[in-house]
């Protein structure tokens, strides 16, 4: 299993914590990682200027990608929606990927259609598997009630991901997660963050995160588990902008899936980016540690 | 509010029957047409929920009616949080992200750009990354056990020169 890490922008810069948990969890379970030097930013932040610039840039991405024969393994789910979306649209329209390749070949390139894209989850969920996972898994989980945070790009559009998950009932995570031993909250929406949003009206993006922060908390999690760099800077780099607009105190730790799974795994708990989290999670590592021992 | 007062009187010799041709000739905005307001797009939307500015099917009904400056010259063409929920719940598959995302394409073009997106466009013309990364970065990634990553590239600039982007963001509000 070798695929191309698709980073974007926003992990390498803000989510690191996302990134190592992830190349080790990908080790551990025999995913092999090529990073490409020539991947630049997917282009999401470009549609609302410009979808016709926007589709170029994705191309040039989706094409690095069929240089080297490796299907994308994205990281954030508006990378993954922006690549996966652009790539359908071009594959079935000729004059649209016409038009794109009269600008590729500026810079030496061609895209041909055969790119592939996929988040990491979702290669965990479809290339691992769930059995696989629970079979690996060293430290139970159990003692750990989590909310997933599926957001909105891992499963929409659903027609441009093949319905892989129902965009009303995801399940995918969900699976994820249980496959550690870690028991799902009830009743946490799965809402938008309104990260799209915080540079032109930050009050409804916090007011948007609230939704989820207050599930969170009255379902008592540990954590709420995310798979999106920028939903995870919204719930937790602006948890304290939420709490403090509407006067609330939260302390909800936002982690990303693979540094659960790494727990899980049996990776040791420095090797998988905790310090990097703004709310620390120290009461969750408190009881897995006990757990295990 | 003037807007207020403008919203109750629609003249007939103020409308553009031909915004709604404008709008499905852009990437996305193909089925505009097919929307018979049925309200699913409004009632779905966690932003509506929150600011009742943004109205998806009110968006998509002025633009259907022709009411080009007012769509374009607005402030809340810019508030859709690209959640896809309208999209997904739609009877009649007009792809509403899709559609305000061509609006808002329409309006950067006139020169009514958001800030924040105009930012966000310029900043990944200029490095091909959203947030800058500098050697520092990299020094911090290297001691973090990460690779090194690329901080500049040419080849997006030259892409963005030749789609001609600084023209549709540096456009003056005319």
């Amino acid at each position: 299993m070798k695929y191309a890490l698709f980073l974007g922008c926003t992990i390498p810069v803000r989510a690191q914590n996302y990134e190592i948990s992830a190349r080790k969890v990908a080790e551990e379970l025999g995913i092999e990682f090529e990073d490409l030097t020539d991947l630049a930013c997917c282009a999401y932040p470009m549609r609302s200027a410009s979808e016709k610039v926007a589709t170029v840039l994705a191309a040039r991405n989706l094409a690095v990608a069929e240089e080297k024969g490796l299907e994308l393994c994205t990281l954030c789910s508006a990378c993954t929606a922006t690549l996966t979306e652009i790539n359908e649209r071009l594959k079935h329209d000729d004059d649209a990927r016409k038009e794109v390749n009269e600008h590729l070949r500026k810079i030496g390139r061609e895209y041909k259609g055969t790119a592939k894209v996929r988040h990491f989850a979702r290669i965990l969920y479809e290339d691992v598997g769930v059995d696989k996972i629970k079979s690996k898994v060293k430290k139970d989980l159990s003692s750990l009630i989590l909310a997933p945070h599926y957001g909105c790009h891992y499963i929409k559009p659903s027609e441009v991901y093949g319905h892989f998950d129902s965009p009303e009932y995801p399940h995918t995570l969900s699976e994820l997660i249980t496959a550690t031993g870690a028991k799902l909250a009830s009743d946490t929406p799965n809402s938008c963050c309104g990260g799209a949003i915080l540079g032109v009206e930050p009050d409804i993006t916090l007011t948007m995160a609230k939704t989820k922060l207050d599930a969170a908390q009255s379902a008592k999690v540990d954590a709420v588990v995310s798979i999106c760099p920028f939903c995870s800077v919204i719930f937790e780099d602006n948890q304290k902008k939420v709490a403090e607009k509407f006067e609330k105190e939260y302390g909800i730790p936002v982690l990303f899936y693979p540094q659960i799974l790494g727990l899980a795994l049996g990776i040791e708990e420095k090797q998988l980016g905790f310090r990097l989290n703004k709310v620390k999670p120290k009461e969750l590592l408190a009881k897995v540690s006990a757990e295990a021992a | 509010m003037a807007e207020k007062e403008k919203s109750t009187v629609i003249d007939v010799s103020e409308l553009d029957p031909n915004f709604k041709h404008e709008i499905t000739k852009e990437p996305g905005g193909e089925h505009l047409k097919a929307c018979f307001a049925c309200g699913t797009c409004s009632a779905s939307c966690p932003v509506r929920e929150i600011d009742e500015r943004y109205n998806p099917r009110k968006i998509i009904r002025m633009a259907i009616l022709g009411m080009r400056d007012r769509v374009l010259q607005s402030d809340f063409i810019w508030l859709c949080s690209t959640c896809y929920t309208c999209e997904e719940r739609c009877p009649q598959n007009v792809c509403v992200t899709e559609v305000i995302n061509a609006i808002k394409n329409i309006a950067a073009r006139e020169g009514y750009i958001h800030p924040a997106f105009k930012t966000q466009a310029e900043l990944i013309g200029g490095s091909g990354r959203l947030y800058e990364m500098e050697e520092f970065d990299n020094k911090r990634r290297e001691k973090m056990g990460l690779p090194k990553l690329t901080t500049s590239f040419d080849e997006v600039k030259k892409l963005c020169e030749s789609t001609g982007l600084n023209d549709i963001i540096q456009k003056k509000e005319s």
